[in-house]
């Protein structure tokens, strides 16, 4: 069973936390401005890649909060976590 | 006849302590410290079971888990299917007896007790012998934290059945040198009869502990049987030793062939002689000590066939000093035999693949070494990488996992010297300096071997009888040649095909020999065809082990409301709502369920009833963003709602669907409490959090689950009124005063309870909040103060009549996740004025402004006692249809209706809206039932009655 360094708690097993999707989709400033097309890109479309991939996660069993995570959907290796607030670090 | 074959001295057995068993119904005896194999090798037993096609007698191939065809079932004390006579301890009592490939499970709850452990360590040693006690050794003294397990009863490993001398002494008093220092750190765990069975991510490991079971009745029945350890360790050192490995040949399956290292073991281990006569096969110099160990504790040795040319001279001497004939370029190409191996033919290896005219020697005990497989098993889970070794013929790690390593055997490096000299630098690879410092060099006489033949299988072998790959599967060398001509060319597709590595013994000694033999048909290297992937568990672990104390009451937590009690001391049957045991209805003496359903609503209807609806879920909202986070969560506005005041509201996801529905109440200025459906308790709380996290931490706002600290007590109809005026006199419970959708801060029986003008029955109600803890005084108070107006008790089922005959939907029985407010005839309930809330967008989307969405709506079965199914198809036709029919929707709620004498449904209906008043139908048992679509409500359609 995997570790995942929670940014606020530290390691903890990966059954303690809960995916959250990609990271970064931003909630529309206003939605009622956007095309359907472009409402749906947000609802419904995300990224998908083999590599490296900014993703969100919360410690559900755990400290109960946010974050954000590269993580390599290849090997399952978290290369970086940082709080929600956080630019997202620059991996290569 | 007993113990006829046992050694009048040595071996690890205490001949002090023999003990009885019975074996297909045969009383035998062996001693403490034997194996169920051991002991019944020594009463000369070999054939013990028979295979699972062929029902071909088989015996004991191995001395360890790589057995693969010695499989039995215990009978007693406590049945237990398919085990290796090899890795079951003996014990006064057992009963056990041979299988026929399958076993049986009990029919009995087993009593034993199963249990885990968490563990932390630096360093985690997985197996005792010469490199694991090494490396446990040197970590201990460099003061890490060490867990060292080994599957068998005493450390050791290899060293148990061999004649090795470390520093000038036998091996084994180096061995109890050794254990004994690590007994004295404070901070080793050192586990015997605990096999490692899964290495996973960062260093975690499985392993399951034996604890009582090779102490028979002696055992204490309460304590623990099988214990799983949860290890996590920073460093990982896999010192597994390795399997030797079979050659393939005709009738290499019979009674009486094992592998030679095995024989060794019994003889060394066990004091057991595994023969009276016997033949040794191998492409390698390791097998010769079995056969000098075993000459010299009295076996003949009649010959050995070695598949290699030349022999080096030490072999040879030793061959001629026990009178052994050697035959180089030789190999055993069948047996023969009833029950056991009686002959066994030596041919020799000519030219192209080929072998020559057989000659026939009398034996029974054929020892078979084809080189060893390192037991790369928990090095591959934890995802290191193999190469292929051409030299052994065998798959060895190519390079130290991130936090780990194989060392001694394991990693290919079969001497002594390597073994005590790995386990060493292991630890102080993982531990730095302090470790370095603790390694100590020691004198050890490694024999200098000469190279191995590498041979999968006797040329000829399987085209005219049978030569077994994997015995345990009955699968051949013919089943793999046909797999490949069949097309397969992958080693996982052959393994699939022929089922060979698929038994309890996973392949332990067939999957690198069945990689040979593809890779010999299809012309093609082994590396380049590599090997099947290594899973846990390395051995079986039962089911019960895993699921340990999670079982019975304690598989799932169950969640009571505080009247729990009161209600079963009433009679009340029960319904699960998730964790929740719920009263689902209260049935008097000899009541049927639909009477007590049908009095329960009349008395909500017609005078005044309650329920315990505590499990309502429940969070509460503070903070100065309070209100703007419930504006962005909720369809309607929440900010504009006054303090002492109640709203309905209902939240949506981003793509419009409805995900909950609930009320909100004002607490103060900053403090909001709100409810959700009890499925959804944790998910409304969990949705919110990500919003205010993710999206919008710049709220000051503060979430708190209070679903189990409030009880929550809807007092329901037209006495409910007369009810509470009782209970708090002081409280002006008029309608003007205290309105519709308002709540009142009261007391009722001392205690401090919050009274809501809620209704989910349609009926004048009042919902009593009070703190669980005192929940049941102000419950008894209830009962009281009601006892003159006949107040009845209810449970979920009438709640559920109540509300479906007002067309109140249950988000997540009327609705799935495609349904949106106004699906739900809801668009009241959405706000025109917001500019923005979670969902909004979503309703304008084309697809959401369809008018044959499926939408809410009542049906009435045209004949008021058909009673329709849930789930039942909404159709066109009277007629059934050719399929594929046109589904229209389905029924989502149907019950009785005490109060209008008929029965109804509510069902979501394409277009449904626009259908009101037509004829519809919905199949029951392949018959189309008349149904007339319906406005959602059934009964007080103006609304009247929620007032009094």
């Amino acid at each position: 069973m995997q570790l995942i360094p929670c940014p606020w708690c530290g390691p903890r097993e990966e059954v303690e936390f809960h995916y959250g999707g990609q990271a970064h989709v931003a909630y529309p400033a206003a939605p009622a401005d956007l095309s359907d097309r472009e409402w749906a890109e947000y609802v419904f479309f995300r990224d998908n890649p083999k590599g490296l991939f900014a993703e969100r996660w919360v410690h559900s069993t755990g400290c109960r909060r946010w974050f954000n995570a590269i993580r390599d959907t290849g090997t399952h290796d978290f290369r970086a976590v940082y709080r929600p607030n956080e630019p997202k670090p620059v991996i290569s | 006849m007993t113990n006829s074959f046992r050694t009048s001295t040595g071996g690890r057995v205490n001949r002090e302590l023999p003990l009885s068993f019975q074996f297909d119904g045969t009383p035998y005896s062996g001693y403490a410290g034997d194996t169920l194999a051991s002991a019944l090798l020594a009463n000369g037993k070999h054939d013990i079971a028979s295979s699972i096609k062929f029902g071909r007698p088989r015996g004991v191939f191995a001395a360890g888990p790589e057995d693969p065809s010695g499989v039995i079932q215990i009978e007693e004390p406590f049945p237990e299917p398919m085990l290796m006579a090899s890795t079951v301890e003996l014990y006064d009592g057992l009963v056990a007896s041979g299988l026929p490939g399958q076993g049986w499970l009990a029919d009995r709850p087993d009593p034993a007790r199963y249990d885990a452990v968490h563990h932390h360590c630096d360093l985690l040693v997985v197996g005792a012998g010469p490199a694991g006690l090494s490396a446990a050794l040197t970590g201990a003294r460099a003061g890490a934290r060490v867990v060292l397990v080994d599957s068998l009863s005493e450390a050791g490993g290899s060293l148990l059945g061999s004649t090795e001398v470390i520093d000038g002494r036998p091996a084994l008093e180096w061995v109890e040198s050794v254990t004994a220092e690590l007994d004295e750190h404070p901070d080793v765990l050192h586990l015997q009869r605990a096999t490692a069975f899964g290495c996973y991510d960062d260093g975690f490991a499985l392993a399951l502990e034996n604890r009582t079971d090779h102490l028979g009745g002696a055992a204490d029945p309460d304590d623990t049987r099988q214990r799983v350890w949860r290890i996590r360790a920073q460093y990982l050192v896999i010192a597994t030793g390795a399997h030797e490995r079979p050659v393939v040949f005709n009738d290499n399956d019979r009674p009486g062939i094992m592998l030679a290292a095995s024989a060794r073991t019994f003889l060394h281990r066990f004091g057991v002689l595994a023969g009276g006569r016997a033949v040794l096969f191998t492409t390698n110099d390791s097998a010769y000590a079995a056969a000098f160990d075993l000459s010299d504790a009295g076996v003949t040795i009649v010959a050995v066939a070695d598949s290699r040319a030349q022999v080096s001279e030490r072999l040879q001497d030793g061959c001629v000093r026990r009178g052994i004939a050697l035959h180089t370029g030789h190999v055993v190409s069948g047996t023969d035999g009833d029950r056991r191996v009686e002959s066994v033919d030596i041919a020799a290896l000519t030219g192209d693949n080929e072998v020559g005219q057989a000659e026939r020697v009398a034996a029974d005990l054929l020892l078979v070494s084809g080189g060893w497989n390192p037991a790369v098993h928990l090095f591959s889970q934890a995802r290191g990488r193999l190469r292929y070794d051409d030299g052994i013929g065998a798959f060895v790690p190519a390079e130290d996992l991130e936090q780990g390593r194989a060392v001694g055997a394991a990693a290919g490096h079969f001497g002594l010297a390597d073994a005590l000299r790995d386990g060493a630098s292991a630890a102080a690879a993982a531990l730095g300096p302090t470790a370095t410092a603790a390694v100590t060099e020691h004198q050890v006489d490694d024999l200098v071997e000469a190279p191995s033949a590498v041979l999968w299988s006797v040329p000829g072998s399987g085209e005219t009888g049978m030569a077994f790959v994997d015995l345990q599967r009955d699968a051949t060398t013919q089943d793999v040649l046909r797999a490949v001509g069949a097309g397969l060319r992958s080693v996982e597709h052959v393994k699939r095909y022929t089922t060979i590595g698929t038994g309890l013994d996973q392949g332990k000694t067939s999957g690198v020999v069945t990689s040979g033999i593809i890779a010999d048909a299809l012309g093609v290297g082994v590396a380049e065809l590599g090997v099947t992937t290594y899973r846990p568990p390395y051995t079986p672990v039962a089911f019960a082990a895993l699921a340990g104390r999670n079982r019975g009451q304690l598989l799932d937590p169950v969640r009571l409301t505080p009247t729990h009690v009161w209600a079963l001391t009433r009679g009340a049957e029960f319904e699960n709502v998730g964790q929740w045991k719920r009263a689902w209805y209260f049935p008097r003496e000899g009541e049927s369920m639909d009477g007590a359903v049908a009095r329960e609503c009349r008395a909500a209807r017609e005078g005044v009833a309650f329920m315990d609806g505590s499990t309502l879920g429940k969070i509460d909202v503070q903070g100065p963003g309070a209100g703007e986070l419930l504006d962005r969560i909720y369809t309607n506005m929440m900010s504009t709602l006054k303090v002492g005041r109640a709203r309905y509201g209902v939240m949506c996801g981003a793509d419009g669907m409805v995900v909950d529905d609930g009320t909100v109440i004002r607490l103060a200025d900053e403090h909001f409490l709100l409810t959700t459906t009890t499925g959804n308790a944790a998910s409304v709380l969990e949705t919110m959090e990500e919003w205010l996290q993710t999206e919008w931490p710049e709220l000051r706002v503060h979430l708190t689950s209070v679903t189990e600290h409030w009880a929550t007590f809807p007092v329901v109809g037209p006495k409910s009124r007369e009810v509470i005026a009782a209970l708090v006199p002081d409280l002006d419970v008029s309608n003007d005063a205290f309105g519709f959708m308002t709540w009142r801060d009261a007391e009722i029986a001392g205690v401090p309870v919050r009274i809501v003008r809620i209704s989910f029955s349609g009926e004048l109600a009042y919902e009593v909040n009070v703190s669980a803890w005192h929940a049941m005084a102000v419950w008894r108070a209830i009962a009281e103060a009601g006892r003159p107006h006949g107040i009845t008790p209810y449970g979920t089922e009438t709640m559920h009549v109540l509300r479906a005959e007002k067309g109140f939907p249950i988000i997540g029985q009327d609705t799935d996740a495609t349904m949106t407010p106004q699906d739900l005839g809801m668009s009241w309930v959405v706000s025109k004025k917001k500019e923005d809330f979670v969902g909004k967008r979503s309703f304008t989307r084309l697809e959401n402004q369809r008018e044959d969405r499926k939408q809410l709506v009542g049906l009435l079965p045209q004949d008021p006692s058909v009673l329709l199914p849930e789930g039942g198809q909404v159709i066109e036709t009277a007629d059934l249809p050719e399929a594929p029919v046109r589904m229209l929707g389905h029924v989502t709620s149907s019950y009785h209706s005490a109060t209008s004498g008929c029965t109804f449904a509510l069902a979501v209906v394409r277009g449904g809206r626009d259908r009101l008043g037509e004829t519809l139908y919905v199949p029951m048992n392949g018959t189309p039932v008349p149904v007339t679509v319906s406005d959602t409500v059934l009964y007080d359609k103006e609304g009247a009655r929620r007032d009094g």
